[in-house]
């Protein structure tokens, strides 16, 4: 069953002229309209997201990635102009156009996300277990023992040392505070988790301890997910379908697996060959 | 309520004020001991600030726990020093009114006592230490243990507005969170308080919900006073002259301590303690060093000094000296008024 799906999704920054979409994009081979300036980060996105599925998405540093994703997780840039139609099973009406408090419930309980910098998730001066705790005291949890256990069984999920739990999140290593932002998204069991960036500043031998532990709690609780990354080995990894981003549009979706062995657009061909 | 007084002496050089010799200190004190106070208004504000202060106030009332702005003048002394309670309270004075001012507890302090005098040279007021002799109380830091009445209003001394700038600094976003009742960093506080201590310990200011709606700082009262304001018959307004705010709870509001479901809010306990003056277990006690005996001693060396509990409310205290059983409901036509802790309904502890 479709969870989430979403149509004509931009996200501009500037003030726009109708020239814009036409002047952008992969053919055009530039984001930035030549007319009037505006950077047009991502346009023209169609996607749907099933229940329980994880939908990757690639593309090169500036393609727009990081745009879409915030944009269907409901994180507003106020600088942005943000239009489209997200559709999400558990509401009524156009994702886009909720107001604050909507928005507010929507992200306590419902759509989650994982910032690519952890200084926009986490509160660094509250403690691991706090962190994870806001989520449910926000979602109007009251019971302090229920709080506490539910932050011990997250902790111990997503393999983060229990006994470090009360400690406050800045003296954690960041792989730790990484899966602390994890156990935090998955704290009042969403249905959809948006992962922006899951390794970016971690060792190799940590992101995959980081992206195993993700796939198996993925997997146990059922929750859909959308992954942004610039690295294929995560997509590859963690994504039943996968989107190419360029230049603000997609250029190219299906199975992981066709788009890694079989890539039909130039640029997803070198930007694999790159990598192999 | 408005009422002009002006001065005999009134010199047009010196824009109403009183001249001042200064050639020396005695002349020029002398002086302002004669006509110190001539040529300001009745209770020391233009009527148009105190106009724009009960405005402030009414707004407050009708949002309750809703920190509302106003202009907070400059007053004859420090910001921080209860200047928006002074405004408050001259703003709403009137010639009949009897004023009580208290600071933490004592009527008798520096600053309880200066608050007093400007009162009562500017607002030409009654001035009492009785509270239940009082129309309007001034306090900083407590709530009176005797039960204030429907005809009684307590103005509360505020330093920090708002209970949320404890876990964010940012004013604006906490501005917010108000507009949105999302107040999950304070329960995050909350929950990082019992895993620290064991229960809720905050010892003042403690957060509290306002008619299930704002969030409150109540200001430095203990958390032994904190019940007094839910369902209270009196009207509290707080008021902040440094910050500019003003908010208040009107009376029978419902005003609920922050807690967990399964860590309940408690008051501040005093196991096996009485006031050593009165002998009252059922008030909100303080430890007092003192000298043992009554007259000075000589030495005062650490050894010599004895650490004592008394009554944080002087004024209720010496009742009780009189009259041991007095209970905290006396001046009522009715008795088991429920006020506070060791106060419950039904009044078998009084």
């Amino acid at each position: 069953m479709t969870l989430l799906e979403a149509s004509a999704v931009e996200t501009i920054y500037g003030p726009g002229c109708p020239d814009c979409l036409d002047a952008t994009g992969d053919r055009a081979g530039t984001n930035q309209c030549p007319r009037c300036g505006t950077v047009v980060a991502c346009a023209e996105a169609d996607l749907d997201v099933a229940e329980g599925e994880v939908l990757g998405i690639v593309g090169e540093s500036g393609s727009g990635k990081s745009s879409l994703a915030e944009a269907l997780a409901l994180e507003r840039d106020p600088e942005a102009t943000v239009n489209g139609e997200v559709s999400y099973a558990g509401h009524d009406g156009n994702l886009l156009e909720v107001d604050y408090q909507t928005r507010h419930d929507l992200r306590s309980r419902d759509i989650s996300l994982v910032h690519q910098h952890i200084r926009d998730g986490l509160d660094l001066e509250f403690t691991g277990g706090g962190n994870v705790a806001e989520k449910l005291l926000s979602a109007g949890w009251r019971s302090y023992e229920d709080v506490r256990m539910r932050v011990r069984e997250l902790f111990e999920e997503t393999e983060i040392p229990v006994a470090r739990m009360d400690d406050p999140a800045r003296t954690y290593s960041g792989g730790m505070q990484r899966r602390v932002q994890i156990a935090r998204a998955l704290a009042t069991d969403p249905d959809l988790i948006v992962l922006d960036e899951p390794t970016t500043g971690l060792d190799v031998s940590v992101q995959a301890r980081v992206l195993d532990t993700f796939r198996r709690v993925q997997r146990e609780e059922g929750v859909a997910a959308i992954v942004v990354s610039h690295d294929l080995g995560v997509v590859r990894l963690l994504a039943d379908r996968t989107l190419v981003m360029r230049h603000g549009r997609i250029v190219e979706s299906g199975l992981t697996d066709r788009v890694m062995e079989d890539p039909h657009h130039e640029y997803t061909q070198t930007l694999i060959n790159s990598v192999i | 309520m408005a009422k002009e007084t002006t001065s005999q002496h009134r010199d047009e050089s010196t824009g109403g004020g009183t001249p001042v010799p200064t050639d020396s200190v005695d002349a020029a004190l002398s002086a302002v001991e004669t006509d110190g106070l001539s040529g300001y208004n009745y209770a020391y504000l233009d009527e148009h600030t105190k106009r724009e202060v009960r405005r402030s106030m009414l707004k407050a009332v009708a949002i309750p726990g809703h920190q509302v702005p106003y202009a907070s003048r400059p007053m004859p002394l420090a910001r921080g020093w209860g200047t928006g309670g002074i405004q408050a309270s001259l703003s709403l004075l009137g010639p009949a009114d009897t004023l009580k001012v208290i600071d933490q507890g004592a009527d008798e302090s520096v600053n309880a006592a200066n608050i007093r005098r400007l009162a009562e040279n500017t607002a030409e007021v009654a001035t009492t230490t009785d509270t239940t002799k009082a129309d309007l109380i001034q306090s900083r830091h407590r709530i009176p243990e005797e039960v204030l009445t429907d005809d009684q209003r307590l103005v509360l001394q505020v330093p920090i507005t708002d209970a949320l700038r404890k876990v964010d600094p940012s004013d604006a976003a906490n501005r917010r969170r108000h507009a949105h009742k999302n107040y999950g960093k304070m329960w995050v506080h909350l929950y990082e308080n019992v895993v620290e201590y064991g229960e809720i310990n905050i010892a003042s200011r403690y957060p509290t919900m306002v008619a299930n709606r704002y969030l409150m700082d109540p200001s430095p009262i203990p958390r032994w006073d904190v019940p007094k304001l839910d369902d209270a018959n009196h009207l509290t307004i707080l008021a902040a002259g440094r910050e500019a705010r003003i908010y208040a709870v009107p009376p029978h509001t419902s005003v609920e301590p922050l807690a967990f479901e399964d860590r309940s809010f408690t008051v501040e306990r005093f196991p096996e303690q009485a006031c050593h003056a009165c002998g009252s277990t059922d008030t909100y006690l303080v430890e007092v060093s003192e000298e043992p005996g009554t007259t000075a001693g000589d030495d005062d060396t650490a050894a010599s000094f004895e650490t004592r509990y008394a009554c944080n409310d002087s004024s209720f205290c010496a009742k009780r000296r009189e009259n041991p059983n007095l209970p905290k409901d006396h001046h009522l036509d009715r008795s088991g008024v429920d006020w506070g802790p060791a106060t419950p309904d039904g009044g078998e502890n009084a």
